[in-house]
């Protein structure tokens, strides 16, 4: 699915990265353990989490992941936007827990890691 | 090429600087982006050990067109127990660690999992020193 319909399903709002929202992205992962995300051998990845500090970013950053979707409307710092930009990341956030968006997200075809 | 790095105890605000600038010259030299990921997942494990579990240390990356190497290097209080901090699941971390999305005991574990190569020099009241082994030739191997 697009960032676009991922915006549309989550009832998100777009903090920054608005310009790739027609990006495809197949795999979703949800996590607040960043190490977890780092054991991740791809990178097309959605990360979906309620962790929001200079740490997601970085490792999205690491990772390769060019999406974030913040559940339970965390708020990303000035600091944590200028980074993701600087490393063409979109963020997303959204109002809904990370069960209910990863649960809506999966319905509408985006698929687990593993 | 040799370039090394400060990485300061506690600064949780900056971790990953240090890793972030080497992936950045990793990139402009055109090293194979999965060896590249290896790389700085590695690294960045252990530059975040670093900040959570050190009192500073630094950070020595030595780039050759078949290898890289990067040394990082605390100055205390070392790992008692290697073969346990090795075991995944196990941590020291403190809840401020963990607020930062580290301390479930995974670092050290996917460390020896990226790297080609791992020493690790350590022990109780002692400097701890990570030599990671990083060769090219692996990535051209797995080339289908
Ligand atoms: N540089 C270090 N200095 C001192 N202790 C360390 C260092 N790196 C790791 N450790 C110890 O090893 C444990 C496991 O490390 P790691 O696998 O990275 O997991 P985590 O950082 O999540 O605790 C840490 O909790 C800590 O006790
Ligand atoms: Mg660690």
């Amino acid at each position: 699915m697009t960032l676009h319909e991922v915006v549309e399903v989550v009832q998100g709002t777009v903090i920054c990265g608005r310009e790739n929202l027609s990006r495809e992205i197949h795999l979703g992962f949800a996590s607040d353990l960043m190490s977890d995300v780092l054991t991740l051998l791809a990178d097309d990845i959605l990360l979906i989490t309620g962790l929001s500090n200079n740490q997601a970013i970085r490792t999205a950053e690491m990772s390769d992941i060019l999406q974030i979707l913040f559940v339970r409307n965390k708020q990303p710092t000035k600091t944590m936007i200028d980074l993701a930009i600087e490393h063409e990341i979109t963020i997303i956030t959204t109002p809904y827990s990370m069960f209910r968006a990863s649960g809506l997200l999966f319905n509408h075809g985006l698929k687990p890691v593993y | 090429m040799h370039i090394s790095y400060q990485v300061q105890a506690g600064d949780f605000s900056n971790a990953g600087n240090v890793s972030s600038n080497i992936k950045k010259i990793l990139k402009q030299l055109n090293f194979h982006p999965s060896l590249i990921k290896r790389i700085i997942i590695a690294l960045y494990e252990a530059e975040v050990n670093v900040v959570a579990h050190s009192y500073g240390g630094e950070v020595v990356c030595n780039i050759a067109p078949d290898t890289v190497i990067i040394v990082v290097t605390d100055t205390g209080p070392g790992i008692p127990d290697l073969s346990l901090a090795m075991t995944e699941g196990w941590s020291t971390a403190t809840a401020e660690v963990r607020e930062m999305g580290f301390g479930a005991g995974m670092g050290l574990a996917n460390i020896r999992k990226n790297a080609d190569e791992l020493t690790i020099d350590t022990g109780a009241n002692q400097p701890t020193s990570i030599t990671m082994h990083f060769s090219v030739s692996t990535e051209v191997k797995n080339e289908p």
